[in-house]
């Protein structure tokens, strides 16, 4: 079963999707029409940058260059603010007086219960849901300093549609596909994660508590899909949904 | 007027404070020392590093060009008379005073002339930092920045109204009742108006959200049993004590 949330009304309702791909609200009545998605989560949405090998194999002969002079040790995290994030068929903007932004198809990671200092063998049991993120960015040639511009503009966090219970998901086999205007642009896989899910929520705990509801992106590839306003952007993963969404030019987005 | 959020028997309040700092709840007059002092806003917290000249060199950084915006969690919030815990076996840890702007309204491409009616007022935090922890990926990082209890704010928020000039007040820090830390906010490298202007202009910002403007020069370390204090002139007066790791696991577990 999924759970999502959407607008409907003017209000924001609890769905599920039921087995045989009926939508029900959240008092048992259909859904016929097609809703206004809203992100899944409520919590903060922390990424891990630096997560994917293609990313840190395209970089590893410069980390032990200026600025950075080692290798990354703990877990490279963002934030994406609420700002962020959106819903499965809500425009992205496309910000006036950028040149490039791009896709980043990634899992979602979404925790059940307070997570403090957890070990990686008892962390899987703080997961409640998976879902699909796509985590926008500017373009980045330098991970020296926060990427706040870069990650942090309006609608650069499409989540969804929905959260599918993670006991149905092995998160280690999951394949993450890129498409702009239905045609595959990329596909990365979780086994090529530098940290699986269990060792980040692992990591990440043991010095900042996650609370229910909070989301983890589990690391872009290296970034290959440029948008365009526009274009169509899918990421798809087997198993867990396709979260669809419209690339606007900022005008006309507000 | 001061704003707080409160818990009392439970239960979480939004108050106002009185002029001795008791505040009123359901009628009661209950005394500072009565209630469990919270965050006194909610929303998406921004930082600023390097933001005063002095200490950025006292870093030996040269001012940046453009403000180094970081981001904090909820998870790193915490309140007024409430413990921050220095991880075991690190060699420095340092209090930051700072001023904090409480977003009062939608703020999106707000020039620096009208940045001002979109604050609703004044805090101020103690924005820790575990220098061991630093590394070169978005730095300063969040295992540096955001760990658990390491952001003391409050105790309350105070009207725009009631402080008449936010670029002259001067910022303290005491540790065990020694002065160690002092600068004005005169001394800001990016300002209030500007540092408004800069995030909304690739951001939305909303009402509760929160930006730490920095902190002057005066660093030192901390260690278990400190007292600490910042102070912001006419602002508030934030008092919180360091405990080892030990120390917080047993005051969690009471």
């Amino acid at each position: 079963m999924a759970r999502g949330r959407i607008l409907l009304n003017r209000q924001v309702r609890d769905m599920t999707l039921q087995a045989d791909g009926n939508l029900l609200l959240d008092n048992g009545n259909p859904l016929m029409e097609s809703p206004q998605w809203l992100a899944p989560v409520t919590g903060t949405v922390y990424g891990a940058a630096l997560n994917h090998c293609s990313l840190v194999e395209s970089l590893a002969g410069a980390f032990e260059d200026a600025p950075y002079k080692a290798a990354p040790q703990a877990p490279v995290l963002f934030i994406k603010t609420s700002n962020t994030q959106i819903g499965h068929g809500a425009p992205i903007p496309f910000p006036a007086g950028v040149d490039r932004i791009q896709a980043g198809g990634a899992l979602g990671i979404v925790i059940g219960k307070t997570a403090r200092k957890v070990s990686a063998e008892q962390a899987l049991a703080y997961v409640t849901a998976y879902t699909v993120v796509n985590e926008v960015s500017q373009p980045e040639d330098s991970f020296y300093r926060p990427a706040v511009k870069a990650k942090c503009r309006d609608g650069f966090c499409p989540i969804g549609p929905w959260l599918i219970d993670a006991r149905r998901v092995d998160p280690h086999t999951l394949v993450v596909e890129t498409y702009v205007n239905g045609t595959l642009r990329e596909t990365n896989r979780c086994a090529d994660l530098v940290r699986s899910v269990p060792q980040l929520i692992a990591d990440i705990s043991s010095f900042m508590t996650l609370e229910p509801g909070d989301l983890l992106i589990a690391g872009t590839p290296l970034r290959s899909v440029d948008l365009q306003a526009g274009d169509t952007v899918t990421i798809a993963i087997d198993g867990i949904g396709r979260l669809e969404n419209p690339v606007i030019a900022e005008e006309a987005a507000r | 007027m001061k704003h707080a959020r409160i818990r009392y028997q439970g239960q979480t309040h939004n108050v106002l404070v009185n002029e001795d700092h008791s505040v009123t709840v359901n009628g009661q007059r209950l005394s500072a020392d009565d209630v469990t002092w919270l965050p006194p806003a909610q929303g998406t917290v921004f930082a600023l590093g390097l933001n005063y000249a002095d200490h950025a060199a006292e870093l030996a950084f040269k001012a940046p060009t453009e403000p180094l915006v970081f981001l904090k969690s909820p998870s790193t919030l915490t309140g007024h008379q409430q413990v921050s815990v220095r991880p075991d076996n690190v060699a420095y840890m340092h209090y930051e005073c700072e001023l904090v702007v409480i977003i009062g309204k939608t703020a999106r491409h707000v020039s620096r002339e009208h940045a001002m009616d979109y604050v609703a007022g004044y805090s101020v935090c103690n924005d820790y930092a575990v220098r061991d922890f630093l590394e070169n990926y978005y730095r300063p990082n969040l295992r540096v920045k955001n760990r658990d209890t390491l952001t003391p704010i409050g105790p309350w928020w105070v009207d725009k109204a009631d402080v008449a000039d936010p670029a002259n007040l001067t910022l303290r820090t005491w540790v065990n009742g020694k002065l160690t830390q002092q600068g004005n906010t005169r001394d800001m490298v990016f300002d209030i108006p500007f540092l408004i202007e800069y995030l909304s202009s690739f951001m939305t910002l909303s009402p509760g959200d929160m930006i730490a403007t920095g902190t002057p020069e005066g660093l030192a370390d901390v260690v278990p049993g400190d007292e600490v204090v910042v102070e912001v002139e006419g602002v508030g007066r934030l008092v919180n004590r360091i405990v080892s790791e030990t120390e917080y696991e047993n005051l969690r577990g009471r």
